[in-house]
């Protein structure tokens, strides 16, 4: 897979797929950005408009951003018990944990 | 590529127990995620499945695009368009769904290209008139469907992804194809003669899509096993012959099998033994259009060559350029 | 003689039927799957266009005639696109950069447009220039990659651009409907679009590292009488023979 620093070679480089890109879309003002998909192409500019022509068709998205896929880091699954059962029972990060006397509001 | 490497931080010995474990997952109805680990016979039919499904959208193009040109009116011209369109967004969808398992994409379309790949056959047949058109939009898209609901709860995550979206995206295509030919019905006498003529060559290919009888279908039971599959291919045939048939009726189609009756105590339509021979000719390459379909797809290929060497020659140097700019 | 305002209408609109026809041939064909999403795209919004303003040609005419009627019925010698138009798509080279000297001219009239006195006209002229906008950007996107790209990118889209500009000589001509229309506040004088087509297209040519094209512009402005290429005659020929052959049929 051709990577930032691969052989400058026409032929070679024909015949490899462009690089492989992540697509986030933010479906109106407010909202977060969600993983849409992904698709290939050579560069940035040509990446936010394919993702513009390919996953925002039917009006779905008022931002898009586009990250190269072998930039993103991620977090592994044999990992996933050391990284994240530690949040789950810090009760004091609830809301739930704190007791407010009834009918007082906005708290 | 960090998304795909798989999870390797147990030994061998760990295979069994691994193994227990994956299909407890299964069981349970969980969503099996690109890094999560797999057994490798898991990675490879989902590759096989997938890549054929992309592979058939792409090629799906043909047959209908073979009318973009010649559709009768504007509505028209831009409806077809945009379901072709929708079809290589699919296909797009599926192919980085199947990268995510650790294969390029150019590896995939060389599979195809060099006929080692299958597609589905149903794009093997000719478009003749437009009423053919009408006819794969509700016959083949709605047999798709059928089969793309069931499986928007595939049990790998990126495979039911991709088939929500599309699943979402297919409700126009169907309603289309039906829409073209109901209003083929109500025409002059030539456009009633088409419609049913179309009809009369697309049904029996229709129901071929789901599949050999299921005890003749050797990924079957695998499928089912895994969750890849959760219906039987006989299933999902008779589910889209009963949903079929009474469209028909309503816009005054025939369909054309002799053996076609309602059950009324089994409450489904019973229907007449596919010819299993013209099947397995088309599926082993000797259908009407094998050999242009994958003419089409290898010239656009070769025909592209040139653009993709240049968009890839063009951002190298802009990255040569940024690099001497830093230094 | 006809309504001035009907064969401005129709010259808009035939020449984006024309080219969104054009570009619609690639569907299935291109050179990777993202490039046959993002041309459908474009043809789209030209047949989208082409619909409203053959539509609206119709109601100006006010002979019953409505965007199918004008689009499937006319003869070649009664269209009014531009030549350069119909050109076969060639390669993808001549493709982009047809699409790019086309809707760099498109985008320059239609920003002049959407200021039109005629509510309609103006309204249709706003929504193409959004759409336009991004022709532009991507058909301009490929001339830098074809011309700082590969040797054989070079080559074609120099080759390309030769052939093209040819043809260019006449898209800022004025005639008595443009005059007609220009008084009444409808439209823009089409050589007002001239200094900013031409410095769009040479910032464009600029950072695709390519030269101005030497080729001499062919004169002519009997487009507008019906005299067009050969190959209009087959385009229309494929586009409407279904309408020809089942008469007052429905779809």
């Amino acid at each position: 897979m051709s990577g930032p620093d691969a052989p400058a070679d026409d032929a070679e480089a024909g015949e490899s797929e462009w690089p492989l890109w992540e697509v986030f879309t933010q479906p109106g003002a407010g909202r977060p950005h969600e993983h849409a998909g992904s698709l290939h192409a050579p560069d940035a500019e040509l990446a936010l408009q394919n993702a513009r022509d390919v996953y925002t068709r039917r009006g779905e998205a008022v931002s898009i951003w586009v990250v190269r896929s072998d930039a993103i880091v991620a977090s592994s699954p044999s990992e996933a018990g050391p990284f994240f059962e530690p949040g789950n029972d810090k009760a004091y990060r609830h809301p739930q944990f704190y007791k407010v006397p009834r009918g007082v509001r906005s708290v | 590529m960090s998304q795909t490497t798989p999870d390797a931080s147990r030994s061998p010995a760990d295979e069994p127990a691994r193994l227990a474990a994956f299909e407890a997952r299964l069981a349970a109805g969980d969503s099996i995620e690109p890094k999560d680990w797999m057994p490798e016979r898991y990675r490879r039919q989902l590759i096989r499945m997938m890549s054929q499904h992309a592979h058939s959208e792409i090629v799906g193009m043909l047959p209908e695009g073979n009318w973009i040109t010649r559709a009768p009116n504007l509505r028209r011209k831009m409806g077809l368009l945009a379901k072709v369109q929708d079809e290589a967004g699919h296909g797009l969808y599926i192919y980085c769904g199947t990268e995510t398992l650790g294969v390029d994409r150019r590896e995939l379309i060389r599979q195809l290209l060099d006929g080692s790949a299958k597609y589905s056959s149903i794009f093997n047949y000719p478009t003749l008139t437009w009423a053919d058109i009408g006819a794969i939009g509700w016959l083949v898209d709605g047999a798709a469907i059928v089969n793309q609901t069931m499986l928007a709860k595939a049990s790998y995550g990126p495979y039911a992804r991709a088939m929500v979206r599309i699943c979402k995206e297919e409700n126009f295509h169907k309603r289309q194809g039906y829409e073209i030919l109901a209003t083929l019905m109500r025409g002059t006498a030539a456009q009633r003669a088409m419609a049913q003529d179309a009809v009369d060559r697309w049904w029996w290919p229709s129901l071929m899509m789901f599949g050999p009888h299921d005890e003749q279908s050797p990924n079957s039971a695998e499928l089912l096993r895994w969750g890849v599959k959760q219906r039987g291919n006989d299933e999902l045939r008779q589910r889209f012959v009963d949903q079929t048939v009474p469209q028909a009726i309503a816009i005054g189609i025939t369909l054309p099998d002799p053996d076609l009756a309602y059950d009324e105590v089994a409450g489904h339509w019973t229907f007449g033994e596919i010819d299993w021979a013209e099947f397995w000719t088309v599926v082993k390459g000797q259908g009407p259009c094998n050999r242009e379909r994958l003419g089409a797809r290898r010239k656009a290929d070769a025909d592209g060559a040139w653009v993709r060497a240049a968009a890839e020659a063009h951002a190298r140097k802009q990255r040569e350029r940024a690099r001497s700019q830093a230094a | 003689m006809s309504e001035p305002l009907f064969d401005y209408l129709l010259r808009l609109g035939d020449e984006r039927l024309v080219l969104g026809h054009r570009l619609s041939e690639w569907c299935g064909h291109g050179p990777i799957l993202e490039e046959d999403i993002a041309l459908a795209n474009i043809a789209l919004d030209l047949i989208g266009q082409a619909n409203l303003l053959l539509g609206l040609a119709g109601e100006v005419e006010g002979k019953g005639r409505d965007a199918d009627a004008l689009a499937y019925l006319r003869d070649a010698r009664e269209f009014r696109n531009h030549p350069l138009a119909e050109l076969p798509n060639g390669d993808y080279a001549f493709t982009m950069v047809r699409l790019f000297l086309l809707s760099a001219h498109a985008y320059c009239v239609l920003d002049g447009l959407r200021s039109s006195s005629h509510q309609e006209l103006a309204g249709i002229a706003a929504k193409a220039f959004k759409e336009t906008t991004y022709h532009v950007r991507h058909s301009a996107e490929w001339l830098v990659r074809f011309g700082d790209g590969s040797e054989e990118s070079r080559r074609r889209v120099g080759t390309a651009l030769e052939e093209a500009w040819r043809w260019t000589g006449t898209l800022f001509l004025a005639d008595v409907v443009d005059q007609e229309l220009q008084a009444r506040g409808l439209a823009p004088d089409p050589a007002a679009a001239a200094p900013a087509w031409r410095a769009l297209v040479d910032a464009v040519l600029e950072r695709a590292t390519l030269p101005p094209p030497s080729a001499a512009p062919l004169s002519g402005r009997g487009y507008r009488r019906g005299d067009h290429t050969e190959h209009l005659g087959h385009l229309l020929a494929e586009m409407q023979v279904l309408a020809r052959t089942h008469p007052g049929a429905e779809w």
